[in-house]
């Protein structure tokens, strides 16, 4: 599904992914990790088209497309979706009609005819309780006033709305208690099939107690520097970051 | 007749002033003397710094007033079919046959040249900061008085349409209207800019609003004709506790300039000013507003948005006085704009100048271009640039359109509105 190689991108002129290659197939769910500063949120940013980095070189393969040279409308169109780390809030633009946009102006990129507005609300509806977000925040102006669980929380309901083949979620467990993180997992999981696929970004083992990856890779000052199963997750909560650090100072020492 | 000098306009007031009532004849002669001194204002007057009329003045205008305007022909113009008093002025004239006003609603009207006692308004001390285009609209302008009776409210708003029959060629017209509800009383007042044909149409107006003790008034002025270049003074008075509120809307225009100067003299007065000005290709638009806090514990709130594009440009200047009567006055003041062309210029100062101690004030004003991060979380989703933008200029628009309390009015410009972005 997805081919990203040698991918390389700076941000001001600073180089900060510095060559990742990695593959995520239909039905795979890879996690990310790596202390801070190491690019995880860079490489979120840079895959859903995010102005701000300039890619510098390698190539991403989506489904087939060279997805550098799709607009960030046209990625989403697509089947991309970022879950933002920092969602933004949007007054005067409320909820619902937000998503109602969003969702028609995918369909008409897919070549779909738009939903009418009570086709729209049942969906809507199906979608609110699978990841239990209240009717109010929907009323609302698009993330003003929410909670750092309510934003994560919308990020993972507009995900359901708009159905994406490739989802990446970027420190979705940051700022968030054990029980919105529950919340905010279940709806991941509920959504997964075998046709889509998860790349889930964090610094902690912790949402992977709830997200079970296939992979994970580490990613150390702009390089996957160790891939592994779900135990790598488990190694480095125990271990901490400065084992990853430590062995790639002796790697390159030798 | 060309207006970059002031001897026609002389010769066309010497014409007219056989006509005034004698009453007012001595006030605007003395008004057309001041003017013929001042001729029209320059680059170099400190108020007109970035306003240029020189394009405005340098046309041709007709000299005999020949309209010709029947119901018909204005018909389609905005705001026609709203549910209201209308009151229709062609080419700053009144014109009754056009106009509709409800038998029962208890307001009265009357002509401003015959009205008697009304010279403490036409004198130039009457406006705050007049200057030579108030003196000339003084000395040349036609209009009505507008009484709301005590302890009355006007059931449907008054609208004011300004009609210029630009059929023959550029129209220049004068008009001086003064709104006076009288204790507890409540109105709402709309004034609405068009032109018939293909030709300008500059108007030169007056508005003064006196808003008695325990009265209400509601006042838009709503601007969205691109053959109309304006210089308007709305002066309110607030001689007692009263409420005022206004809201601008300019979306189409060629050169504007609206003037909003409110006296507040006495003490928990409340007034409102709400802006929005959303401008594109080469109109210019120039809101200049005035607070003057005279007795303590009144308030003000104003907020002006803009958005500009393509190579319009933009002059915010909101004064506020606090006079040193004026202890516990809570005034505010906010400006904010978005350059959505390169081209697009903003000039926004605000102006507090405060000589009370005990008070609260805060301006604040902000110009840039759209901020990217909203922009980006919605392309994010899928919806396309123009979508995006479209959605997060309606959002900064309907902040605004949010303190509009007239509903059909509100709908009317947010469809206006959303057509425009769509």
């Amino acid at each position: 599904m997805l081919k990203i190689k040698d991918l390389k991108a700076s941000v001001d002129g600073k180089e900060i992914l510095k060559g990742i290659n990695l593959e995520v197939k239909a039905g795979e769910v890879h996690a990310i990790m790596g202390p801070n500063g190491s690019g995880k949120s860079t490489l979120a940013s840079v895959l859903a088209g995010r102005a701000d980095y300039e890619v510098t070189g390698g190539s991403v393969e989506f489904l087939g497309k060279n997805l550098l040279d799709l607009a960030p409308e046209e990625r989403a169109g697509e089947g991309v979706f970022l879950a933002f780390q920092y969602p933004v809030e949007i007054p005067g633009v409320s909820n619902t009609n937000f998503l109602k946009t969003a969702v028609n102006e995918i369909r008409q990129y897919r070549k779909q005819e738009p939903l009418d507005s009570v086709t729209f609300l049942n969906i809507m509806k199906e979608k609110m309780k699978l990841v239990e977000i209240d009717q109010a925040l929907l009323k609302r102006s698009l993330n003003e006033g929410f909670s750092g669980g309510e934003k994560k929380r919308n990020e993972i309901f507009q995900m359901a709305m708009l159905e994406p083949k490739l989802s990446i979620l970027d420190e979705t467990d940051s700022g968030l208690d054990i029980d919105a993180l529950r919340i905010v997992a279940n709806g991941v999981n509920k959504l997964k099939s075998k046709e889509t696929a998860s790349i889930v970004v964090t610094h902690y083992q912790r949402l992977l107690d709830y997200i079970v990856p296939d992979f994970v890779h580490v990613l150390y000052n702009g390089r996957i520097v160790k891939s592994g199963t779900k135990e790598l997750a488990f190694e480095l909560e125990e271990k901490g970051y400065d084992w990853i650090k430590n062995e790639v100072k002796a790697g390159s020492a030798v | 007749m060309n207006l970059t000098t002031t001897e026609e306009l002389v010769k066309t007031f010497n014409e007219n002033s056989k006509k005034l009532s004698p009453a007012q004849s001595d006030v605007r002669k003395d008004a057309i003397s001041a003017f013929q001194k001042q001729g029209f204002p320059g680059r170099k007057h400190e108020e007109w710094k970035y306003t240029n009329l020189a394009p405005v003045l340098g046309r041709d205008y007709l000299i005999e007033d020949t309209t010709t305007l029947n119901k018909k022909d204005i018909d389609g113009l905005l705001l026609s079919s709203m549910e209201a008093n209308h009151l229709v002025f062609v080419n700053g004239n009144y014109n009754k046959e056009l106009s509709s006003v409800n038998a029962e609603e208890p307001i009265v009207i009357s002509d401003l040249s015959q009205a008697g006692d009304i010279n403490e308004y036409l004198t130039a001390s009457s406006i705050t900061l007049n200057d030579s285009l108030t003196e000339l609209n003084t000395a040349l302008a036609n209009g009505v008085v507008i009484t709301v009776k005590k302890g009355k409210v006007v059931n449907k708003p008054i609208i004011i349409h300004f009609v210029g029959d630009g059929r023959k060629g550029n129209i220049f017209a004068n008009t001086r209207n003064i709104f006076i509800l009288e204790e507890n009383a409540q109105a709402t007042f709309i004034e609405n800019y068009s032109t018939i044909g293909s030709n300008a149409h500059f108007s030169n107006n007056i508005t003064q609003i006196v808003v008695k003790k325990d009265a209400f008034a509601t006042y838009y002025k709503i601007q969205n004709d691109a053959q109309s270049d304006h210089v308007g003074t709305t002066q309110v008075y607030q001689p007692e506790k009263s409420n005022f509120a206004a809201t601008t809307i300019t979306l189409d225009g060629g050169i504007i300039r609206n003037n909003l100067n409110i006296r507040l003299s006495s003490e928990y007065s409340e007034a409102s000013m709400v802006g929005l000005y959303m401008v594109k290709g080469n109109t210019h638009i120039d809101n200049h507003t005035l607070v003057d806090h005279a007795k303590a514990n009144c308030y003000s709130n104003e907020l002006y948005k803009g958005l500009l594009d393509d190579k319009s440009t933009g002059v915010f200047n909101g004064k506020i006085y606090v006079r040193q009567d004026a202890q516990k006055t809570n005034a505010f003041q906010s400006n904010k704009n978005i350059l959505l062309s390169k081209d697009a210029t903003m000039n926004t100062k605000p102006q507090l100048e405060i000589f009370a101690d005990d008070v609260k004030c805060s301006h604040g004003a902000t110009t840039g271009m759209m901020d990217e991060e909203p922009l980006f979380y919605l392309r994010s989703r899928g919806i396309s640039e123009k979508k995006a933008k479209a959605l997060l200029m309606h959002a900064f628009a309907a902040d605004i359109l949010e303190y509009i309390k007239l509903e059909p009015l509100k709908e009317l410009l947010d469809q206006t509105i959303l057509d425009r972005l769509s």
